[in-house]
């Protein structure tokens, strides 16, 4: 349903016929503002962190983000979101296979599902886990407090994105290249892997990139689920957080820049995939 | 909702059983179930959780506040996401392809990161900008306008993202067909390119407003979280939990997450009717 929303379809050469395309006066003024406004919100903003975390010089950032404290809360964050990643590279490409390939009663409501996550408010996604994983489990399982609590967590908020990436592409997917395969001797697993598997491969690639930098990023989800515990289940947003409680701007604008890096190097990552895919389609 | 183009011819073997029950049992855990329990505890007492919150005037308060900033928020980002998104599309300027790439910044920034970058622009102590505006008699930090700037901040990319490949598709023929017959710009916007547009737009501000009602990090930070003042929705979430008042937190997260809920099936109803 969101595919439009989760996949980065704008390429970077729009179609277009007849005019020029070059700014009018009143386009100009509109870009003006647009940008004075871009600026004012996001732009000035993001540049006054980094800013904030370079001002001490080099010594102080590196202080700042190598505390045994925040280095705990960095790797845990990365790592957890590695293998969340890896655990929806699996399952969003087969969930996506199943929406599109298969048919069954109750489709429609998993199409609802994938998206749920996208759309609530992720202290409601935390306590959503909770009521299921947490003291109060029907299943008996408290994970309430641990790093499994992170990666479910994650898992929760990630969903969306491999799934709403591939499965445009994979509903694109011409059926007679993987029939000949078929009747040329092809088993089913060298159809997918040979055939299938080359076609999706950009499209996991960019929501395995989102859901990378989703993960790194979250916050909301895991206040009231993981229990923020220093050294243990403490993630780099909640660190950051409290730096900014304790008044210690710069420190939680040092860490603030290295989760900047992070999604900085993935909208690059996504930016070439997009490049790769425009120009073999 | 991603239509296959073709006949779905059903796949063969046992292995779409083992595929289908694995998705379903995996969507069941993760999402399902939990969502149908938050609704379970919330009704634990009949509608006495309900009744608490919607009788507590600081609860009514947050409620209020977290609509009037998200409808705020959803026409900033509305009017600028189509303002923007013709510009990419229609327009060539120089450093387009980077401002493309940069619009999409909010979707994978932090939302502490959003919070604290806004605190250092515009704090009243010792932000950028945040000691002039006070000054002079605004504040945005600890107040309503700090609450509006971060939740357009976090929900800044969805219009866009769902106008642009639309804008795409339609192409511009129509609109310059108007233009030499002698529309003016603003004709040409509201007669030719909106309705062309609209479900593009409609989808941009369900989904925005889904997000804006939803924000809980970026808001916590800039908020000051007072107690019928700056708290909003999420935040009595959290401060109801912490503070053993599981029933009203319980309910008012049953209240978000039926409007998100109601947003996502608003949004996969009508998209199929429009030829995606």
């Amino acid at each position: 349903m969101t595919s439009a929303t989760l996949v980065p379809d704008r390429p970077a050469v729009s179609r277009r016929s007849g005019r020029d395309g070059r700014l009018t006066r009143a386009s100009g003024l509109g870009l003006g503002i647009a940008m004075l406004w871009f600026s004012l919100l996001v732009l000035i903003p993001l540049a006054a962190v980094v800013v904030t975390a370079v001002d001490g010089g080099w010594a102080a950032f590196w202080d700042a983000v190598t505390t045994p404290q925040t280095a705990a809360a960095i790797r845990l964050t990365v790592g957890t979101a590695f293998l969340v990643t890896l655990v929806n590279i699996v399952m969003g490409t087969l969930i996506a296979w199943v929406l599109v390939r298969d048919q069954f009663f109750g489709k429609r409501a998993l199409e609802v599902l994938i998206d749920v996550p996208f759309a609530l408010p992720t202290i409601v996604a935390g306590l959503v886990l909770l009521s299921l994983y947490g003291p109060d489990s029907p299943l008996g399982v408290d994970i309430a407090n641990t790093r499994v609590a992170v990666f479910l967590a994650f898992l929760f908020v990630t969903l969306p994105f491999v799934v709403r990436t591939v499965q445009p592409v994979l509903a694109e997917l011409d059926r007679e290249v993987e029939d000949a395969a078929a009747s040329l001797g092809a088993s089913r697993f060298t159809t997918f892997r040979r055939i299938i598997l080359p076609s999706l491969a950009p499209a996991i690639a960019a929501g395995a990139a989102l859901s990378f930098a989703r993960g790194v990023s979250e916050y909301g989800s895991l206040v009231l689920l993981s229990g923020n515990l220093p050294m243990r289940t403490e993630v780099t947003s909640v660190r950051i957080l409290s730096s900014i409680e304790n008044d210690n701007l710069p420190a939680a604008a040092a860490v603030a820049t290295v989760l900047l890096a992070i999604s900085f190097v993935v909208i690059v990552a996504l930016d070439v995939i997009q490049r790769r895919v425009v120009r073999r389609g | 909702m991603a239509e296959p183009s073709t006949v779905v011819r059903p796949a063969r073997g046992p292995g779409r059983y083992v595929t289908r029950v694995l998705v379903v049992a995996y969507l069941f855990f993760l999402v399902a179930w939990p969502l149908f329990l938050v609704g379970k505890n919330a009704f634990a007492d009949g509608f006495e959780n309900i009744r608490g919150i919607v009788e507590d005037p600081d609860i009514v308060h947050a409620l209020e506040l977290t609509v009037t900033v998200a409808l705020i928020a959803v026409v900033i980002n509305t009017v600028f996401g189509v303002g923007i998104s013709l510009l990419l599309v229609r327009y060539r300027f120089p450093g387009q392809r980077l401002l493309s790439a940069l619009l999409d910044m909010p979707l994978s920034v932090s939302p502490i990161v959003v919070g604290l970058a806004l605190v250092l622009v515009y704090g009243g102590r010792n932000g950028w900008f945040g000691p002039a505006l006070e000054s002079a008699g605004f504040q945005v930090i600890f107040a309503t306008p700090g609450i509006v700037m971060a939740t357009v901040f976090v929900a800044l990319p969805l219009v866009i993202r769902e106008v642009v490949p639309v804008l795409e598709e339609v192409g511009d023929e129509q609109e310059q067909a108007a233009r030499s017959l002698g529309a003016n710009a603003v004709q040409t916007f509201l007669r030719i390119t909106l309705p062309a547009i609209k479900w593009g737009v409609v989808y941009g501000v369900v989904l925005s407003l889904a997000r804006s009602l939803g924000e809980f990090g970026a808001v916590k930070v800039v908020s000051g979280n007072v107690l019928g003042e700056t708290r909003t929705a999420t935040l009595v979430v959290e401060e109801n939990y912490l503070n053993f008042d599981k029933g009203g937190a319980y309910a008012t997260a049953f209240l978000l997450a039926l409007v998100a809920v109601a947003c996502i099936v608003v949004v996969s109803v009508i998209r199929p009717k429009d030829n995606r």
